[in-house]
């Protein structure tokens, strides 16, 4: 398999461990993987990206134009790295938009909406809604698993569902792997939805 | 064994799969994970430490390199600086063990001060250095880096940048070894004590021994050649032969040279292949090291050869490079399409900027908030320095008038002091950086008698490259608990004379520490004492009471938390990043923020 999936967000959202899932699940199937993240100052509230490479590849980092999938865990974030999205690529994003301090001091209206318009005339898009999906388990730290099953179920990942199950199983702490796979599964269910 | 490692993971296990018997570093991004993966690792045998500062740690491998052990020593390119006093001094003397001092490069920069080169560094101080373009050839040059530093009784830079050290890949590991055995120090002072003399002699030595590494390293396994149509040539080092390998993969033909080794030039080899060619184009990041040494060749040997690069515009001075932007180079070089094509977003709206901020309940808020509202009105300069604390500089804080290097916030603040002796100076300094470089600069100002408060923003952690322990943490990377250095002791014992510990999320108590030691003359300090939210996991939770909240916004406009949001106009913090820790609600006009701390 050669696939380019990129995962965005803002620092502090959990994009880190989901892109070890996929790189390792991805492994486990067989294949040689690349991945890059990152590190270092833009992890306090900047923007942040993962780029997990299947297959052939070189550079660590995806070249504009083809990201064949796109999971961002913000609105804008998913407009910002679109450059990197091949034309028939899609994009998985969460809905709910991180305000930046500097928005809320300045009093912007920046909602998200306008980003997800936008994204909606270039590619296909699904949508997730982080504070719907992780309502049930009390907080939005599971949506980083959520929105890997909102990709799996998409039929896009390109990866099994009980490939990635094992990795999460694997990779998160013991007393929080039920809760994990509920949120997994709420993932799986709105992927599935848009399946075609 | 198979390990999906990052590439400071593949550092990490190539210098233990080379037997090495002593690590010592600091912290420093893009080089942190190297000591923190052997540290994960089996490593039985292995001294391993976070040394105070880079010199130290340098100092420290220094010595166990003359006694025989194979040395590794890691850094950020600039931590180099800081060790540059000690391995200007080593490169004439020279080491028995093998010595790898592993300086991380930061093109772009991404989380640094500079965008210097250490390829130079190593130029200057004539020893050899290594250049991985991926974390696979990582792990191998590692392991040759020592053999070569054996080989050549020098010690040898390895320089990764940051897209080589924070990629992963699958590499196949033996770290089964385990550690070497060595010799043991043989004392000779004619060889391991420098003086003028000894100087003079090895430099001579050191300059006709780099010609012969030049030599040796036009046969080196990672100096190598692809493609055989040679008009035109690509030569290219580091991750950015990735990125031209990337772009070069659909025309095969075409000569594309790798250079791992940039100095000692492994001139022969270029010249080799060069041969025949009349055009090449030097894709590298940082400075044209590489292209001005093909300059250098050209002139020597009168080649009919035009070197294209950063000296002539083709390539960007500043900033990292890009597999697209390769290939856009690459392709106009050579004159060959470049099929990459992305969606045209033209008509992209205008994005939110995101700059990096304090966390949600960070405890540096509340430092530098509280020196702010006692300051208030009147004139004080903010001297900052490295950390997640330089943060405090960002709206609507706006806290750090001035940042240089680390340590140089304590110093700087004095400098204010002579120039400005109507104003309050406060120099801001990290736990972590206090001991790496802030102490010297206390005891100049008690010894030069300035005016000055120093504020130790301590948080019990070196938070912003990763969260290591350091010397006030009482944790070493022996995983032996020692006894912590207390901060307040070193104050007293330099001579501080007022001293005052506070919790930072305290806000009246804060502010009046800064009060009162605005109040005194001399050099004052107040230890602002909290942990790091990320080291201590908070659960509490605050929330806006609506019916009370008149929606002047005063919390946001003050403090910038970004757990504080507007949803259609009205205050609320967003629960899932509010740690509980209560600052708004100290300055709430109406008390209208409770709950649980
Ligand atoms: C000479 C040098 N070495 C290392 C670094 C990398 N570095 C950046 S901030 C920092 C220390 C931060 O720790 P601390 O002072 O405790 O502040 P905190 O981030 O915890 O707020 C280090 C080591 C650097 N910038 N310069
Ligand atoms: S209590 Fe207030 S200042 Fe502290 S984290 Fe929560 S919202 Fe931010
Ligand atoms: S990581 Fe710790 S020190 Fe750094 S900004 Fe966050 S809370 Fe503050």
């Amino acid at each position: 398999m050669n696939k380019d999936i990129m995962i965005c967000g803002v620092g502090g959202q959990g994009t880190v461990l989901a892109s070890k899932i996929i790189a390792a699940a991805a492994m486990d199937e067989g294949n040689a993987v690349h991945s890059a993240e990152t590190i270092g100052m833009a992890q306090r509230g900047g923007s942040v990206t993962s780029h997990v490479r299947v297959g052939e590849a070189y550079s660590p980092l995806i070249p504009y134009g083809s990201a064949d999938l796109i999971i961002s865990f913000e609105p804008a974030e998913a407009v910002r790295n679109l450059i990197y999205l091949k034309k028939d690529g899609i994009v998985i994003t969460n809905s709910v938009p991180t305000k930046p301090v500097t928005a809320s001091i300045s009093a912007s209206e920046y909602n998200g909406v306008e980003m997800v318009n936008y994204l909606n005339t270039k590619c296909k898009v699904i949508t997730v809604n982080s504070d719907d999906v992780c309502s049930e388990f009390g907080s939005n730290k599971f949506f980083n698993i959520a929105i890997l099953g909102v990709a799996v179920g998409s039929g896009r990942l390109g990866i099994s569902k009980e490939t990635i199950l094992k990795e999460i199983e694997a990779r998160v702490p013991a007393k929080f792997i039920e809760v994990n796979k509920a949120a997994f599964e709420a993932g799986l269910k709105i992927g599935e939805s848009y399946e075609a | 064994m198979k390990q999906y490692v990052m590439g400071n993971g593949a550092i990490a296990l190539g210098a233990l799969a080379a037997g090495v018997n002593l690590i010592s570093g600091y912290p420093g991004t893009p080089s942190s994970e190297i000591i923190e993966t052997v540290h994960k690792f089996p490593h039985e045998g292995v001294h391993l430490e976070w040394s105070v500062n880079e010199k130290a740690a340098l100092e420290v491998a220094a010595s166990a390199a003359y006694s025989g052990a194979r040395t590794l020593v890691t850094m950020k390119q600039v931590g180099l600086n800081v060790a540059s006093d000690p391995l200007m001094s080593l490169a004439y003397v020279g080491v028995k063990g093998g010595m790898v001092i592993v300086s991380a490069d930061d093109p772009g920069p991404i989380s640094s001060q500079t965008e210097q080169d250490t390829r130079r560094f190593a130029d200057f101080c004539r020893i050899p250095v290594f250049d991985p373009s991926s974390p696979e050839e990582a792990y191998e040059m590692i392991q040759d880096a020592f053999e070569y530093s054996e080989k050549y009784q020098t010690p040898v830079l390895f320089r990764p940048t940051t897209r080589v050290c924070h990629a992963y890949a699958s590499i196949d590991v033996d770290i089964s070894n385990g550690p070497k055995s060595y010799e043991g120090f043989v004392k000779d002072s004619s060889k391991w004590v420098i003086f003028p003399r000894l100087s003079y002699a090895n430099h001579g030595k050191i300059e006709a021994r780099n010609v012969t590494i030049g030599e040796d390293f036009s046969t080196y396994r990672y100096n190598t050649s692809e493609g055989t149509n040679s008009t035109k040539a690509v030569i290219a080092s580091g991750v950015s032969y990735e990125y031209a390998k990337e772009f070069m993969k659909s025309y095969p033909d075409y000569k594309l040279i790798k250079i791992s080794t940039a100095f000692p030039f492994p001139e022969p080899f270029v010249l080799k292949e060069l041969e025949g060619v009349s055009e090449v184009i030097c894709i590298e990041e940082l400075s044209p090291y590489i292209e001005e040494q093909l300059l250098r060749v050209v002139g020597k040997h009168h080649l009919a050869l035009n070197v294209s690069g950063k000296l002539n515009g083709l390539v960007p001075h500043n900033g990292e490079n890009s597999a697209n932007q390769v290939a856009n180079i690459l392709s106009s070089f050579l004159g060959l399409e470049n099929n990459a094509q992305s969606i045209d977003l033209s008509d992209m709206p205008s994005l939110p900027v995101r700059p990096p901020v304090l966390c949600a309940g960070c405890p540096h808020r509340g430092s530098f908030y509280a020196v702010k509202v006692a300051m208030k009105g009147k004139k004080a300069f903010y001297c900052g320095d490295i950390g997640c604390y330089t943060l405090g500089n960002a709206m609507p804080l706006d806290m750090v008038d001035t940042c240089l290097c680390m340590g140089s916030g304590v110093t700087m603040a004095q400098g204010f002091n002579w120039t400005h002796e109507d104003a309050q100076c406060f120099a801001f300094i990290g736990d972590s950086t206090f001991f790496a470089s802030g102490i010297t600069g206390v005891v100049n100002a008690v010894y030069n008698d300035a005016n000055m408060i120093l504020c130790v923003l301590d948080n019990s952690t070196t938070a912003m490259t990763g969260h290591q322990p350091h010397p006030g943490t009482g944790i070493n990377l022996m995983d032996n608990i020692v006894d912590k250095v207390d901060i307040t002791k070193v104050l007293e014992g330099l001579g501080v004379k007022k001293i005052i510990t506070v919790d930072p999320l305290n806000l009246k108590a804060s502010v009046d520490a800064v009060n009162e030691c605005a109040s005194i003359k001399g050099v004052k300090a107040i230890i602002f004492k909290s942990p790091c939210i990320a080291i201590t996991k908070p659960t509490g939770k605050m929330t806006v009471d609506s019916d009370k909240c008149i929606n002047c916004k005063k919390c946001i406009r003050e403090i910038g938390c970004p757990a504080l949001i507007t949803i259609d106009g009205n205050v609320t913090i967003d629960t899932n990043l509010c740690t509980g820790c209560g600052l708004c609600s100290q300055l709430c006009p109406t008390e209208a923020i409770g709950g649980k701390k």
